[in-house]
Order: C-alpha cells, then sequence, then structure tokens
C-alpha cells in the first residue's frame, strides 16, 4: 500500500523503535504533525521553544545511550533549533533533528518561512540531508540514524520539504544501509595495544585521562576493571564524570582548569599518559607547550582527527574504546611483564600529599549559604544516585567538583560548546527517559533564565524535576575572571531586576521555595524530593562572591594553579 | 609544504560545500580547487592544493575523510605523481611585439587559440609554476586576461586514487 511522506515518516520512526519526539509544530510539518495525531507509538512533547526540544532530545540521548529525536518547522523553527545542534555537536551526541522546508519547488526562492537548513546547520552537524524525492525518505532516515549513533556518534539533520509529506510511496524501511564512504573503526590495532600495554607496564609514574568517549562508548565497566588491574590514578574530564566511580580510591577527582590539585599535579608529573576517549581541550591542557612535559602519550580515540590534534601523541589507538580496553585487559592477562609495584607506591604517596592540600576546602563556618554546600548537601540527601543536569557556569563547576558521580550517563552538561540554558530542557529528556528517577538541575540565575518558559512544558508533563538554583545576583564565573583579570570592573555581570523565582515557580503551578540561610539549605532539598511528583524549584540565596578553586588562569600550566 | 590532495567524493549537491566550509571553518587555506565527475556519474573527483605544516596536512586529510561524503582520497605529493595545469591567457599583441610573443608562447609549448589585431589569447598547458614561469617573462602591461584552471593531478605508474 501506498503511503504519504508524512505516513512514511511515522512508521520510520516506529520501526526506528523511536519513543519520543521532541518538538513544536508549524506550517511546513502539518502533514508530519496530522500523521502523529492518528498513532499513539511515538509521543511527541511539545516544548516552548525549539532550542529546548534540541536539549531535551540532548538530555535523553545522554542520559540513555539512544538517539534523541526532534521535529522542528522551516525556518525559525530551523534556526532555533541550532544551538541545540551545536552543543550535542560539540560533545558527540546522538541525535537526529528533522527539520520542515518550504515545497520543492519554492525552494530557493525567498519563500515564507524558508532558510537554508543544510547550510545554515552543516558546520554542526556530523552529516545532513536534503530529501527530494518521497521514495528516498524512509531509506533517509535509517541513514540518519545510522550515521548519528555509529562511530563518534553526533547530530544528524533532515531537511523535508513540505511536497515530500504529501507525495505517495510505497513504504519498506530497510534493516540496515551501508555507505560506501562511511566506515567507521571498530577494533584497536593489535601491535598497538601491545605496544601501549607494554609502555603501560614499565610506567612508573602513570594516570588514566578519561574522557566523555568512555561515557558515550559505554566504557566504564572496562575502564574500571582495567586502571583497577594496574592500581593506576584515574582523572576525568568534565565530559568524563562517572566513566570511572568516583569514590573510589584511585580516582584523583576532574582536571583542567577547574580540576583538583592532584589530578592536575599528577597529570604535570606523570611518564605515562593513558588518554581514553578524551580529546585534549584546551580548558583541559591549560598551556600546550608547558602539558605533560614528562609524558609518554597513549591516545585511544574512535575519531583518528581527535589523535595528535592538539597535542603530539606517541602510541595513537584508533577504535571503539570498549572494545580497545577490553582488548588491553586480555593483552595484561598474557603479558609477562608484572607492574612496577614500588614505583606505583611512591606514585600514590606522592599523590596523596597532594591530596592532603586538600584543594576543594571552603569556608564551610559560613553564615552565607556556600554554593559547594548546597552541592553535597544535594549528594547526600539523593545518595549520590539522581540524574544532575546543569547550564555553564560556577554551578556547573561546583556540581562537577563536588557531586560525585560513580556511574555512567548520570552527569548531564553541556561540556564543549558551554551553552547556558542547557539544563532545564536537558532534564525534561533524562525524566522522560527515566520517570522514577531523581532529576535535578543544577543551574544559576543567569542561565536558567536563558530556557525558563520550559517550566510550562514541566507542567503539561507534570515532570517533577528538582531545579537547584544557586543564585549569586550575578552572572558568577564572569564575574569571577572580571575579578581575577579586570580589577573587578563587573561590566555586565551583574542581574538586576531578577524575577521572584517562587512567585515565577508557582505561575506555572509548581512548588518554589527560597532558602536564604545555610541551616535551611537540607530541609528544603529533603523536601523537595519528598514532592515526588512535583517540579520543585529551590531559590538559594548563595554568598554572592565566591569563587570556584583551583583554577588554572589562561596561559598556565597545569602545575600554575590558583588555590584558595 | 605545498600538497596537492585528490578527493573522490559523492557528486551529490551539497558537497563541494562541506570540503570548502570545511577549509573555512578550520581556517585551512586553499590556493586551488578543481572539480568534475569521474567515469563513474556518482562519484566526482577533487583536487585541492594547500599548504600547511605536516601536523596541518595531517588534520586536513583526516577532517576530509571525517566527511560522510568523501570516499577516499589521497594526498599526491607523498609519492610520484603528475600535476596539470591549464591556463588561458589574452595579451596585447601589437606591432613588433606580436612575434616576441608568438616565439615566447612557444618556447612554452603553448598554443595561441585565438588572434585579433590587437590581442592572441594563448592555451598553455603544464605544472603550475611553468605557468608561473610564463607569465613572468610578459611584460605585465601586455597581460589583458589570465584564467587558470587551478592544479589537477594524477599519481605515477601504478598508484592511483580508485574504488
Amino acid at each position: 500500500m501506498e503511503l504519504t511522506g508524512a505516513d512514511i515518516f511515522v512508521r520510520a520512526l516506529q520501526d526506528e523503535g523511536v519513543e519520543f519526539v521532541f518538538g513544536y509544530p508549524g506550517g511546513a510539518v502539518l502533514h508530519i504533525y496530522d500523521a502523529l495525531y492518528r498513532q499513539d507509538k511515538v509521543n511527541h512533547v511539545l516544548v516552548r521553544h525549539e532550542q529546548a526540544a534540541t536539549h531535551a532530545a540532548d538530555g535523553y540521548a545522554r542520559s540513555t545511550g539512544k538517539p534523541g529525536v526532534v521535529l522542528v518547522t522551516s525556518g525559525p523553527g530551523a534556526t532555533n533549533a541550532v544551538t541545540g545542534i551545536a552543543t550535542a555537536y560539540m560533545d558527540s551526541i546522538p541525535l537526529v533533528v528533522f527539520t520542515g522546508q518550504v515545497p520543492t519547488h519554492l525552494i530557493g526562492n525567498d519563500a515564507f518561512q524558508e532558510a537554508d537548513n543544510i547550510g545554515i546547520t552543516r558546520p554542526c552537524v556530523k552529516h545532513n540531508y536534503l530529501v527530494k524525492d518521497v521514495t528516498q525518505l524512509a531509506e533517509t532516515i535509517k541513514k540518519a540514524f545510522y550515521v548519528a549513533t555509529t562511530g563518534r556518534p553526533g547530530p544528524v539533520v533532515v531537511d523535508i520539504p513540505k511536497d515530500i509529506t504529501a507525495l505517495k510511496t510505497e513504504y519498506r524501511y530497510p534493516d540496515k544501509v551501508t555507505i560506501r564512504s562511511y566506515n567507521p573503526v571498530q577494533v584497536g590495532h593489535v601491535g598497538q595495544v601491545k605496544r601501549a600495554v607494554n609502555l603501560m607496564l614499565g610506567a612508573r609514574r602513570p594516570i588514566f585521562y578519561t574522557g566523555g568517549g568512555v561515557i558515550l562508548g559505554n566504557a566504564a565497566g572496562a575502564l574500571t576493571k582495567l586502571a583497577q588491574a594496574l592500581n593506576f590514578p584515574v582523572t576525568n574530564t568534565l565530559m568524563g564524570l562517572g566513566g570511572y566511580p568516583a569514590t573510589d580510591r584511585q580516582f584523583v577527582g576532574m582536571l583542567g582548569m577547574h580540576g583538583t590539585y592532584e589530578a592536575n599535579m599528577a597529570m604535570h608529573h606523570c611518564d605515562v599518559l593513558v588518554a581514553v576517549g578524551a580529546r585534549f581541550d584546551d580548558r583541559v591542557t591549560g598551556n600546550i607547550e608547558k602539558f605533560c612535559p614528562h609524558a609518554k602519550i597513549i591516545h585511544i580515540d574512535i575519531d583518528p582527527a581527535s589523535i595528535s590534534k592538539n597535542v603530539k601523541v606517541d602510541i595513537p589507538i584508533v577504535g571503539c574504546v570498549n572494545n580497545v580496553l577490553n582488548a588491553m585487559l586480555a593483552e595484561l592477562g598474557s603479558n609477562k611483564q608484572q607492574p612496577d609495584v614500588n614505583a606505583l607506591k611512591d606514585w600514590w604517596q606522592q599523590i596523596d600529599e597532594w591530596r592532603s592540600r586538600d584543594c576543594l576546602r571552603y569556608d564551610s563556618d559560613s553564615d552565607r549559604i556556600k554554593p559547594q554546600y548546597v552541592i553535597e548537601t544535594l549528594y547526600r540527601v539523593t545518595h549520590g544516585d539522581a540524574f544532575i543536569t546543569s547550564d555553564v557556569g560556577q554551578h556547573q563547576m561546583w556540581a562537577a567538583q563536588f557531586y560525585k558521580f560513580d556511574k555512567p550517563r548520570r552527569w548531564i552538561n553541556s561540556g564543549g560548546l558551554g551553552t547556558m540554558g542547557f539544563g532545564l530542557p536537558a532534564a525534561m529528556g533524562v525524566q522522560f527517559a527515566h520517570p522514577d528517577a531523581t532529576v535535578a538541575c543544577i543551574t544559576g540565575e543567569g542561565s536558567i533564565q536563558m530556557c525558563i518558559q520550559e517550566l510550562s512544558t514541566c507542567r503539561q508533563y507534570s515532570l517533577p524535576i528538582k531545579v537547584v538554583n544557586l543564585n549569586n545576583g550575578y552572572l558568577g564565573m564572569v564575574r569571577q575572571w572580571q575579578e581575577f583579570f579586570y580589577q573587578k570592573r563587573y561590566a555586565m555581570s551583574y542581574m538586576e531586576s531578577l524575577p521572584d523565582f517562587v512567585k515565577l515557580a508557582e505561575s506555572y503551578g509548581h512548588v518554589g521555595m527560597q532558602i536564604t540561610r545555610p541551616e535551611d539549605v537540607e530541609g528544603a532539598l529533603i523536601e523537595a524530593i519528598r514532592l515526588k511528583d512535583r517540579l520543585v524549584f529551590m531559590d538559594f540565596l548563595t554568598d554572592r562572591e565566591e569563587n570556584v578553586y583551583p583554577m588554572i588562569p589562561a596561559g598556565g600550566g597545569q602545575n600554575e594553579m590558583i588555590l584558595i | 609544504m605545498r600538497h596537492i590532495i585528490s578527493i573522490l567524493i559523492e557528486n551529490e549537491a551539497g558537497a563541494l560545500s562541506r570540503v570548502a566550509g570545511l577549509f573555512s571553518a578550520r581556517g585551512y587555506n586553499i590556493e586551488s580547487l578543481t572539480v568534475a565527475p569521474t567515469e563513474d556519474p556518482s562519484l566526482s573527483r577533487m583536487t585541492l592544493v594547500t599548504r600547511g605544516t605536516d601536523e596541518i596536512i595531517e588534520q586536513i586529510t583526516k577532517q576530509l575523510h571525517k566527511l560522510i561524503d568523501v570516499v577516499k582520497l589521497m594526498d599526491m605529493t607523498e609519492g610520484p605523481h603528475i600535476e596539470r595545469e591549464m591556463m588561458l591567457i589574452k595579451v596585447r599583441a601589437q606591432g613588433e611585439n606580436r612575434n616576441e610573443l608568438k616565439r615566447v608562447s612557444d618556447i612554452f609549448r603553448g598554443r595561441i587559440i585565438d588572434v585579433t589585431d590587437q590581442t592572441y589569447t594563448i592555451e598553455m598547458t603544464g605544472a603550475g609554476d611553468k605557468l608561473d614561469a610564463f607569465v613572468q617573462t610578459l611584460e605585465p602591461g601586455l597581460i589583458i586576461e589570465v584564467v587558470r584552471s587551478g592544479v589537477s593531478g594524477i599519481g605515477r605508474g601504478d598508484r592511483s586514487l580508485k574504488l
């Protein structure tokens, strides 16, 4: 039987096993929305702004490992989605974003709500497709999911002109597709794995530096086994938190600009660096000239272009990190060489000495609410088992430092692009995927206002997200830099005329709380968790000029930290 | 170092813009770029001349590989290869200059393909530096128009870029 393009679209999503589509209707996608209306397998979630649709799909993808799906209309619908697409691209998150397009005969005509979606999204997608023939629609959708989820994952845009959704053809959804120009490497080179293991076994001051690739590649188990078999310290990037249990003794904390003293010092002094699914980002390396001056570097990554991009490495291994780490475990079992126990003992002694600096300490006797204390308390009352999303800024760094993630896919934040406004919509996607879990969005009064309209979506779908607003009345990270590097000239970092967040939350039908005293923090968080079915917006008025420490200033090496 | 990179790419709308966009987004320079379909109409072949350190060229080839539409590529300059470029050049050819221009063009194995009482149009093929040399031989005042095709390259002997 012949189906319309719109029905083919919906059938393809069903056959792909899509549970949720996050979207917003408009003229160019009306046929599709009608087809969605006539079925009940694929759930459509109506957001309040297309940026939030992409972030919600992104949160869904990060917390499940499944691709997030977005549907928006042409023109402004698509351009609004771009920030979310770029966010997913920078963090290698699998999304399939369907954008409406004006009818094929009007393309290029400056038609109403026309934008060149393919051109606009090209630099921030893994790939994109314009569907010009309805007979190609089903296969293109299959290809989009295949490209988005394999290799180094990423967002794929499929631009569908309106007339295509009305034309009819026979529906057939391929079981699999092959693309002759796209064959991601799976297994690491055996010889390289062997060389790497030999180098690791000879190491005197080794460290694992692991990133988002461990999370995306479902390799946390293999990493943990390997690191524990070797008794090597492990540091995680911002994107890699949860890839190794944070409460384990071998974990030395996050590294980089706001990483721990022990992690950065261990990086600086290591002799063998094992980088796994991490990309030597400038926020990690600090001054590249001063980066790991004594180290031989092993780099495991699925993307060859990530290897030797910023830092020249000695043993590159291209492959799926989980496969490579398991191959290393197997090689370790058969290798006759033993780790240098005495050298490792000395190394751990040195690391523990750095650790004893207690670089994350803060004034816990303050009569003002310390943001760090809020996160520590949240960690305690959720037993470390919540899904935590965050926005971008100081609160993000404190969340990364003080919430100890023992499991992967629990820490959901925009690391690469640093997108303010990400937290709340991402939390929606996480909550849809895990309806019974505690999902908390750690945010600030600056970030939350960038997608605050989603409180309405949360009401519509009764999403019981716990919003932890660390409100210092400043764009805190900007203010911190201005304090350090611009002689406290606080240009535009002060937020005047903030809303009454309690009333605002209540006006959307949620529970609002304002917390002003440290002694009320724990009670508020416990109460919020107890209100299982309600979104609770907790507005914590925190110490206004608290800074994030430690900090590597721009141009500094990893051993040149500003400590409290 | 100057590199000639040959690329087999899906012959689809937008494929060229993906390559050009990659170069501008990552700040690589393109000295010349030519593209046309091959004997297999589903494939285009692109020849791209760029400059950079070994590290930059390595990144360029990796990033090109990463584009989904790129099927295969080869850095021609890594091995024996032949490079050719075609130039059409229109020069002022009056009075005693006419003979001299014809003579120089012959030396460079150029062909005069259009003649008026005021001008010659010369077609010339060769490696880029030969064309440069010819242009430099001419008095700048004589040149009316220069059109260059950009470089095409092919491997010598058994060295070839195909599926």
